[in-house]
């Protein structure tokens, strides 16, 4: 019976969409005041129904209804009540149905939060993004009901969570992410206003940053949080593939960071306004085609496409809409959208324009290397496949580039600067990060060292930046903190991106890893360590039962870690996994993995040394902190 | 001949290889990192998105002992990567390979870098006589005013 209501909870919600779009698609043309006052409570209602139906998905997976198919394929009553809780989006259709939750939800954050808008666009604002919720509400309840029963059999007992799902990132990762992609959805809807009332304005703009930085500094954490657990859990190490599923969240973020920074230009200078809109369609198109591309399982095998043509279908005609009908009201709006202003090819403009050209790139070319497979066989060609040599070979380059661009950007004045000016400004910090480039280059490795200079010479245009901004005040707390939040947020993200690459520099050229294969109580060394298998004993959890082993590294005399790898056998299932355990720290992590025993007695063990590997995530919590900054910044100047 | 002969010593040396000798153990360095660089390189071909490095399938590991079984036996990484695709096909090069077939991929990107670099330098040129016009001058003054005011008004 509940999990009917849930069904039930997810139609009103439909409902309540469809309803928001009759309306407001009526209050906007017959100005009729009762119908611009229902579309709020409707608009509302569709989160409620949304909260509601996702409760109801959550009782019945802590409460082992195994009458439900999905409850029953994705849990099991020996799975810890958290895991029960975060199974709801261990799979398609209850992670859709988060989706579609989160999705609501956003709506409704909007809806209340939209008094500075117009109170038309604020009607349409609402229409548009009741619109896309409908199409997710709609593909949830007709192709991926997660309430569906599976009377009159009921199994005893569930199939279990997949172990690699039966995590902490679990809990957070998913989440995080939906966020970033269904925050893109409101720049989405903004544009298609923007596009329908055909004015792009600084307060437009304004709003469009706002939200746009919210979902973006989700979208950090997001595929950073991703990437941290892809390490720990997957028990191998790697903290980024280039994997299709990787690339799907990696596009909206290149696309959203060109979009917070063009949107600067629109609001600042009301220049860019056709391109800021473009990025805006852009952004959510691809975080829908993404996710598509990984749930309808087109992308790891292209025959799951074909299998199931009703949910197939089904996705191709949404995208159209989306994609397809925002492109086409694009082609036919955006002519009449005009910049105010020039700029001269020495500007915060052109710089920031040259930011712009190279993610966008950057994003093209993950983009084509991620569907060339695809096209690939799809042409009757044979299977490929495209890997980290050849987005690396593109990527990385045009990443240093923009890291060389971006020492200039933030000390270039908005419409023009005057040449003699900006040489005086940028000397100090290209010279600085020159020099420190080379020297890092010498002492260690040439991409070390270009990454390292990038980075230094980020942190040096926070000085020569500040240095300029303090010219006419004098330093003083004060006058420091006059600067304001959105100030150093800025610089924060910046060289938080030159930390990103020296990170990622550092832990490519110097990770290392080898085999070996010890006895308990034998030792053997590894690099400057010693390591010791101690023992191996028994474990067991609620689901699983495990090897443990206990390993301990040191260098010279002195302890360094005491380590617990475990090679885990989820009963279930019976799925073995690998549990790496890691010692971690600012500069390099430590990690061992339990690989198999041989008839002895020894076991094998993988031993990595990577260095620099836990900055990366630091750089990019901080790019995710730096995003909230600049949030409280922009609110409270209000 | 030869060559097809040590493949087949190998293949039927491979169940006693996985047993005895599961941790490389290599006669300089430079091996020791090929060895690595190749099994980062080539794909699992029945993972779902793996390479030879990270997964713990049985063909994976025997794969894997196939590289470390080749490098010892001299084999340059090409030869042995040929192995590979005559064994399993393209599918299992990470890095395509640079053929014909493959000169979309390739090139495309290149092309498209070389067309963005070619517009932004032949707009470079044109933009500054659009740009410091007088109008525009004015009309950023009106602009700017309007962004101060309604600072103002919140």
């Amino acid at each position: 019976m509940i999990a009917e209501l849930g069904f039930f909870a997810l139609c009103l919600s439909l409902a309540a969409s469809i309803g928001t779009i009759v309306t407001g698609t009526l209050a906007v043309t017959t100005r009729q005041q009762y119908l611009t006052a229902l579309v709020f409570p409707l608009s509302r209602m569709m989160f409620v129904g949304a909260l509601a139906s996702y409760v109801v998905l959550s009782y019945c997976f802590y409460a082992n209804d195994f009458s439900v198919e999905y409850v029953a394929n994705h849990s099991n009553s020996l799975l810890p009540w958290y895991y029960r809780l975060t199974a709801v989006w261990g799979s398609h259709e209850g992670s859709l149905l988060l989706w579609v939750m989160i999705q609501t939800a956003w709506i409704f954050v909007v809806s209340v939060f939209s008094k500075t808008l117009p109170l038309e666009s604020r009607v349409r604002l609402l229409t548009v993004l009741a619109a896309v919720a409908a199409g997710f509400l709609a593909f949830t309840i007709f192709a991926s009901n997660p309430f569906e029963r599976s009377f009159p059999f009921v199994p005893q007992n569930g199939a279990d969570l997949n172990p690699l799902l039966q995590d902490f990132g679990m809990i957070v990762h998913p989440p995080l992410l939906y966020m970033g992609y269904v925050g893109l959805s409101v720049a989405y809807s903004l544009a298609v206003v923007a596009l329908i009332e055909g004015r792009v304005d600084s307060q437009w703009a304004r709003w469009t940053r706002n939200w746009t930085m919210i979902a973006w500094s989700f979208l950090t954490a997001g595929i950073a949080l991703g990437s941290w657990w892809a390490y720990y859990e997957l028990g191998w190490g790697g903290w980024w593939f280039w994997d299709p599923v990787e690339n799907a969240s990696f596009m909206p973020w290149l696309v959203a960071t060109a979009l917070i920074h063009s949107l600067i230009v629109s609001e600042k200078r009301g220049a860019f306004q056709q391109w800021t809109i473009l990025l805006s369609l852009t952004a959510f198109s691809l975080s829908l085609l993404g996710t598509f591309l990984v749930r309808s399982g087109v992308i790891t095998s292209v025959h799951a496409f074909a299998s199931d043509p009703e949910r197939g279908l089904f996705i191709l005609q949404f995208l159209g809409m989306c994609i397809g009908g925002s492109l086409a009201l694009f082609a036919w709006r955006a002519p009449q959208l005009r910049s105010l202003t020039g700029y001269t090819p020495l500007s915060r403009e052109a710089l920031l324009l040259v930011n712009n050209l190279i993610l966008i790139l950057a994003m093209v070319i993950v983009l084509f290397g991620t569907l060339y497979p695809l096209i690939h066989d799809a042409l009757g060609m044979g299977k490929v496949s495209v890997g980290p040599p050849y987005f690396n070979l593109f990527f990385v380059p045009l990443m240093l580039i923009l890291g060389l661009f971006m020492v200039a950007g933030p000390l270039a004045n908005w419409k023009q600067t005057k040449s003699d000016r900006m040489r005086a400004l940028v000397m100090m910090p290209y010279a600085v990060g020159a020099v420190a480039g080379v020297v890092i280059a010498v002492l260690y490795t040439p991409w070390v060292g270009v990454a390292a200079g990038i980075f230094v010479a980020l942190i040096a245009v926070l000085f020569v930046d500040t240095k300029r901004k303090l010219a006419n005040r004098g330093l003083s707390l004060q006058s420091l903190s006059r600067l304001g939040v959105g100030y150093w947020a800025m610089h924060l993200a910046h060289i938080a991106f030159g930390l990103c690459l020296t990170a990622v520099a550092i832990t490519v050229e110097y990770s290392y890893e080898t085999a070996v294969r010890l006895a308990p109580g034998e030792t053997k060394s590894v690099q400057e360590y010693s390591v010791k298998l101690d023992t191996v004993g028994d474990l067991a959890g609620s689901n699983w039962v495990s090897k443990q082993g206990h390993v301990l590294m040191s260098k010279g005399d002195s302890l360094v870690a005491d380590l617990y790898p475990e090679k885990r056998n989820y009963t279930t299932r019976g799925q073995i996994m690998t549990e790496a355990a890691i010692d971690w720290g600012f500069t390099r992590d430590l990690y061992v993995a339990l690989g198999e025993q041989f008839d002895d007695g020894s076991w094998s063990l993988r031993v990595q040394i990577k260095p620099g590997v836990r900055l990366i995530w630091i750089a990019g919590a901080l790019m995710s902190i730096a995003g909230l900054m600049s949030i409280y910044a922009r609110r409270r100047r209000k | 001949m030869i060559r097809r002969f040590i493949v087949l010593a190998a293949l039927v040396m491979l169940p006693f290889v996985s047993n005895s000798q599961s941790l490389v153990q290599f006669d300089s360095e430079l091996d020791r990192t090929r060895y690595y660089a190749l099994i980062q390189e080539l794909r699992c071909p029945k993972c779902q998105n793996q390479n030879l490095a990270d997964s713990d399938s049985v063909i994976a590991e025997d794969l894997r002992n196939q590289v470390y079984v080749m490098i010892k036996d001299g084999r340059s990484d090409q030869e042995i990567v040929q192995f590979m695709v005559e064994r399993y096909g393209e599918f299992v090069l990470y890095r395509p390979a640079f053929s014909l077939s493959n000169s979309v991929l390739w090139g495309a990107p290149a092309a498209l870098i070389l067309i963005v670099l070619f517009v932004a330098v032949s707009r470079r040129k044109a933009a500054p006589q659009a740009a410091t016009a007088k109008v525009d001058d004015l009309q950023l003054q009106q602009r700017l005013d309007e962004i101060d005011s309604e600072k103002g008004a919140e």
